[in-house]
């Protein structure tokens, strides 16, 4: 690690202030600091905010208000997170381990940067660690790399799976602007694709301050999370799929689907709810909902089998969400 | 006084049972339990010394070349920066098991990316981290180097004597069934769960390092010529060891390193790699690309056989993944092929990990096994029974005790075997279930060992000797075996291990520690076993020693009065002679694993995993049930996760940590069945007992591989099996 | 505001690159907390705050005033181990022993999570009641590696202390 100027918030104004000087937030700290370790971050001044009033969860209208502090823990573990958004419960569980999720936050989990190896290795080029380096990725090992939404800069993915189910759900990012004034982002729209400038994981502006998730009213439906890996536990995702999927009379009332491991952000097409909105389930209708999905995805030798991995993962997941047995 | 035993024909006298104590082979929890579940226990880096200074090595970011400059200046004004330490007596790369010469040392030539090339020493360790990623350094990086053994330029020559026998191609053409199938495996990374550790003291005229290392025997003599002093002048410590798998065999690079500053600087100084140097410059296993050929008759026997493999080494390596080791003795076959071919590449030193050889070669071999099996039409379990030689097929040897086909029978009931060996049947859920097994072979080494054992006045006991326990349960066994030729409680035992001050044991390697070492116990147990037996007018056989109290005929003494205030020591000297090479001598065993296999995903778990084994006699029932188990996991591992990817662009290790290296997590692995067969080998060592430290690895991932193929209908021939291997072949679900 | 360690008072004014581990290993002497990869890939360095497992190479010590810790020094001694401590013992639910003080305050804070009713990612209903079966508890230890391969020793051991504490 390089030194570092350390403080603690001792309000919310001081924090955005300490931010609008540069000062990186720390709170849960535990992709931060291992990437600080590995000085692929280098922060000169952190502000420590974990004493900041930002805990809580909270009901917000119909929907509930998750403090931007709140553990990923007390998150998959409060009851009406639970019983109303169970999406979102599964998904969290479903990421690291409970030691990591005991101290990962709901506001550090959206800014997980990405797991791409070349960017943990600062002795290789990698544009989103360093810009203008180049991609190592590309023509190098990409196994656990993007299929959608690529550019030549970057092929990236967006890591987490909070973040997927978030996405499905449509939650909404509170931020605080450097200014101090508020604004909302929705999930579906925070993280950014790469472009030629994937050194921007997301929309954040220097100085704003996540500090808090709003879910919408309860969905209601059947709510599913599934992830694919090679290991059972304390794995990142091949594929991972968010579900929300309502039936009535056996046929889909509504359903949003988001996707995990496929691209540098939690991929969500409108095209395929549409789709799905409606229509009497069948194998075919998740085949194409699985060609707009696919559309455009593009391998790059060693994740190629994610096109057909997503295919049949979206498969599985309609059958479950639909299906009697389930 | 010293014992000698050379072992030059079975022991037949089988002493341990005739033994009054009945310790030996008992579930005994293990001594050091209290201390490990405690974390009283003190590793290599956690001793407190006054004034100690922190070292981070400096890893190569070019795969061949030269260090051009090094700019200290770099660093050196650094808050808590003590020296930038690029010396000749450093070390480039690990030492083999057993070299007891210093690996290479030039860290000025860059043969690998990742090796070594300097050691930034600060006062704290977060400052010593920092300057080591500032350093900066100028390579002369070549061109030319090559990363890939399957590089059409990568030179390739034959390692050791091939086995050729008769004609395995026409056989091959000529057989009933005929089997010619390509495997692969990838690289390996022990990952023991304690990185590599040393803190060097130099107190002018010798050094003591605490260390983590598993052969200290060998060690000493490495960490000596490493560094130009005798090995009077070098002391290791190394009583626990986080875990080795052969990464710890021979001196690490960190160790000569703490070394030199320590000697420079005078100052005690510690070099922890950190978990991604442990990737990069410690060991790997190879690579193996491995064809097998397996022709059989009408009824399922085995008359051609032929496994020759591809591995990787650096350049001027002795070292090559001993591939076909089992494949010598395991099956019959007169027509015979047997090789490995070693590639000379720029990667990282390739050296032993947990079994080498069998480890990637019996998952193989039964997979390719069971491919005949399949061809056949034949239970996969009696074409192994058919095929069990009476003599060894290259050296018409006759084979020590093998309780292979016991194995194979008994694990098959308790497991349910089924013989209805058609694929894709069973479905629950999504997923696709199937059974498979494998045959387990690991060939049985044995070393030389020294140990002194002390029988105090007060009639307890001190065995002590350099050899080490990496979790192998030599504390437990030991003093098991101590106990029980001296009738005495294991509490009255103590066991010293890991100080190159003691007699020189087997160390930790080959599966070799427990029979060689325990060897050396036994002997000097009898020895002071004679000068009781001498005190009391009796002969030695004619002593029963039980509870601290010896009997001879009707006299039953305190073992206190015996000694009446003297003590006997005696340092066991045992040494494998002519037995070694009178007989075919293995561990064998069988597995049966049951797994799900994801229709949809391709992802596969393993549901049940069974293993029934016969090594000789177990010395401590727990812990050899323990070291079956742990190699059982290795197996998961091997078979569905574990993959070192090299960039093929450069050679850098691309998933150099434990996030994206997958070892088994808990859920990977279900409740684990391991049976233990009561054996005696008398061929085997004075113990009648084998080594199992490796056994529960050897073919285990291949029960695994024919398991999917059962389950799923999928056979998929490079290891390791991951989801998207699996989804190439996988039906429509 | 000092820190507490296992029931001790202790006052961080070090480098605030320190991690709680370093600091424990180094400053404080309780070299039972290891590390294995200091980037939360192990969990070999697993110890507890105000009662929650955590990874302690992921946190620096200087944001820890207030909080209490407990180290596996703080569970037991070799003369006076935790019920789990000798359950782990007697189970062989180790080998080097080097994953094993992670493990132990790891099942420690697994047991009274799984008591809060906090579900876990193999729990069938996660709005109902949480059952410790073997794969709930695979899944919860989880975190913690061993390279030995003890899982299914390690499951035994804390399967007979959550028995006995019924």
């Amino acid at each position: 690690m390089r030194p570092f100027l350390y403080s603690r918030a001792d309000g919310l104004d001081h924090a955005v202030q300490l931010a609008r000087e540069g000062a990186r937030p720390i709170a849960g700290g535990t992709n931060l600091l291992d990437l600080m370790k590995l000085q692929i971050e280098a922060p000169e001044r952190l502000v420590d905010i974990n004493r900041l009033p930002l805990g809580g969860i909270e009901p917000d209208g119909e929907g509930v208000r998750i403090g931007a502090l709140v553990s990923n823990s007390a998150c998959a573990a409060d009851e009406r997170i639970r019983r109303d958004y169970p999406v979102l419960s599964r998904a969290i569980l479903a990421g690291a381990t409970f030691q990591l999720r005991n101290k990962a936050t709901t506001a550090g989990n959206l800014c997980q940067r990405t797991r791409c190896y070349y960017f943990y290795n600062i002795d290789t080029p990698c544009n989103k660690r360093r810009p203008g380096s180049g991609c190592s990725a590309i023509g190098g090992f990409n196994r656990i790399h993007a299929i959608l939404g690529t550019s030549d800069a970057c092929i990236a993915t967006y890591p987490g799976d909070m973040a997927v189910a978030l996405a499905a759900l449509n939650a909404q990012v509170e931020i605080t602007t450097a200014q101090g004034r508020k604004r909302h982002v929705p999930v579906r729209g925070f993280h950014r694709l790469p472009g030629d400038t994937p050194e921007k994981d997301n929309v954040l502006e220097p100085g704003d301050m996540i500090t808090a998730v709003a879910l919408p009213p309860p969905a209601g439906g059947r709510q599913i999370y599934r992830k694919v890996r090679e290991r059972s536990s304390y794995a990142f995702a091949l594929v991972s799929i968010a579900a929300v999927v309502r039936m009535e009379g056996g046929k889909i009332a509504a359903a949003s689907l988001a996707f995990g491991g496929l691209a540098h952000k939690p991929w969500h097409d409108p095209r395929i709810d549409e789709l799905l909105a409606g229509a009497m389930p069948s194998d075919a209708l998740a085949d194409k909902a699985a060609d707009l999905l696919l559309e455009g995805a593009q391998g790059y030798g060693d994740n190629d089998f994610k096109i057909p991995l997503a295919r049949r993962a979206l498969k599985a997941v309609l059958r479950e969400a639909t299906g009697d047995a389930a | 006084m010293t014992r000698l035993l050379t072992m030059d024909a079975p022991d037949e006298r089988n002493r341990l049972d005739a033994m009054a104590q009945g310790v030996i082979g008992k579930p005994l929890d293990r001594p050091d339990g209290p201390a490990k579940t405690t974390g009283t226990a003190k590793y290599a880096a956690e001793y407190n010394i006054p004034g100690c200074v922190e070292g981070v090595l400096v890893t190569a970011a070019i795969s061949k070349g030269r260090v051009a400059s090094i700019d200290d200046s770099s660093v050196m004004s650094m808050p808590g920066v003590i020296a930038v330490i690029a010396d000749e007596r450093m070390t480039a790369r690990s030492a083999q098991g057993g070299a007891g010469k210093s690996p290479v040392r030039q860290i000025d030539r860059v043969e690998y990316w990742g090796q070594p090339v300097a050691l930034v020493v600060a006062e704290s360790f977060e400052q010593a981290r920092d300057a080591a990623k500032h350093l900066r350094i100028e390579y002369q990086a070549d061109e030319d180097a090559i990363v890939d053994q399957h590089d059409a330029d990568a030179p390739v020559e034959p390692y050791g004597d091939p086995v050729v026998q008769g004609d395995l191609g026409h056989v091959m053409k000529q057989a009933a069934f005929a089997v010619d199938v390509t495997y692969t495996t990838e690289c390996h990374n022990s990952a023991p769960m304690e990185p590599h550790a040393s803190i060097a003291e130099w107190d002018g005229d010798k050094l003591t390092v605490h260390t983590s290392l598993q052969m200290i025997k060998y060690n000493v003599k490495e960490m000596a010529d490493a560094l130009g002093l005798s090995t009077e002048k070098v002391r290791l410590l190394s009583p626990y060891v986080g875990g080795g798998f052969g990464s710890k065999l021979g001196v690490s690079v960190e160790g000569a390193a703490a070394a030199v500053a320590a000697i420079k600087l005078k100052r005690p100084v510690r070099v922890v790699l950190l978990r991604q140097q442990v990737f990069q410059c410690v060991m790997r296993r190879s690579e193996t690309t491995q064809r097998l050929r397996l022709a059989a008759d009408k009824d399922g026997r085995l008359i051609g056989f032929g496994h020759e493999a591809k591995v990787s080494n650096l350049p001027d390596e002795d070292f090559a993944e001993p591939v076909t080791q089992a494949s010598e003795f395991l099956y019959p076959g007169k027509n015979r092929t047997l090789r490995v071919d070693l590639a000379r590449i720029h990667l990282v030193t390739a050296g032993s990990v947990r079994a080498p050889g069998e480890a990637v070669g019996m998952q193989c071999l039964e997979s390719a096994m069971d491919e005949l099996a399949n061809q056949i039409g034949i239970d996969p379990v009696e074409l192994r029974l058919r095929n069990i030689p009476e003599r060894h097929p290259s050296k018409d040897i006759p084979y020590s005790s093998r309780k292979l086909a016991e194995c194979l029978r008994d694990g098959a009931k308790r497991f349910g075997w089924s013989a209805d060996r058609k694929p894709a049947q069973l479905r629950d859920g999504e997923w696709w279930i199937g059974t498979g097994m494998a045959t387990a072979c690991r060939v049985h080494n044995l070393n030389e060992a020294q140990a002194r054992v002390t029988l105090r006045a007060d009639g307890t006991a001190e065995v002590a000797s350099d050899m080490t326990d990496i979790g192998t349960g030599t504390y437990a066994v030991l003093s098991q075996i101590a106990g029980e030729m001296l009738g005495l409680d294991i509490k009255d035992v103590s066991v010293k291990l890991g100080d190159s001050n003691f007699p020189p044991g087997a160390g930790s390697g080959g599966s070799w520690g427990a029979p060689s070492t325990g060897s050396a116990v036994f002997v000097a147990c009898e020895a002071i076993r004679a000068e009781l037996a001498k005190r009391l007018g009796c002969t030695e056989t004619e002593l029963t020693l039980r509870d601290g109290f010896a009997t001879a005929g009707n006299r039953r003494v305190a073992l206190t009065d015996v000694l009446s205030g003297d003590h006997f020591e005696e340092v066991g000297h045992f040494k494998a002679g002519k037995i070694t090479d009178a007989f075919s001598a293995a561990m064998y065993g069988a597995f049966f694993a049951e797994v799900g296999v994801n229709a949809y995903t391709g992802e596969v778990r393993v549901r049940r995993f069974q293993g029934t084994f016969g090594f000789g006699r177990p010395l401590n029932a727990k812990t050899a049930t323990s070291q079956c188990m742990g190699g059982m996991v290795w197996g998961i591992g091997s078979a569905l996760t574990e993959d070192l990817v090299f960039d093929k662009r450069n050679g850098h290790i691309v998933n150099p940590d434990l996030a994206e290296y997958h070892l088994p997590v808990n859920l990977d692995v279900p409740k684990l069945d391991v049976v233990l067969l009561d054996e005696r080998d008398p061929a085997a060592s004075p113990l009648q007992a084998k080594g199992v430290g490796e056994l529960g690895i050897c073919g285990a991932a291949g029960a695994i591989c024919n398991a999917i193929y059962h389950a799923s209908g999928v056979r998929v021939r490079s290891y390791p099996i991951t989801p998207d291997k699996v989804l190439a072949e996988l039906p429509e679900p | 505001m000092p820190l507490t360690i296992n029931g001790t008072e202790r006052t961080f004014d070090g480098d605030p690159r320190t991690t709680l581990l370093d600091y424990l290993r180094r400053d404080c002497n309780l070299t039972g907390t290891k590390k294995g990869c200091d980037h939360g890939q192990c969990g070999a360095c697993t110890v507890l705050i105000n009662g929650q497992r955590i990874n302690s190479c992921l946190t620096l010590a200087v944001m820890h005033d207030g909080d209490a810790i407990t180290t596996i020094e703080g569970l037991g001694d070799p003369q006076n181990m935790h019920p789990l401590q000798a359950a782990f013992v007697r189970h062989d639910g180790y080998q080097c022993g080097y994953c094993t003080p992670g493990q132990i305050c790891s099942a420690k804070a697994m047991l009274d999570e799984a008591a809060l009713g906090w579900p876990s990612f193999v729990t069938p209903d996660i709005t109902g009641e949480v059952r410790l079966t073997r794969d709930e508890i695979a899944e919860r230890m989880s975190g913690n590696l061993c390279r030995c391969g003890a899982y299914s020793n390690i499951v035994d051991a804390i399967v007979e202390i959550m028995e006995a504490q019924r």
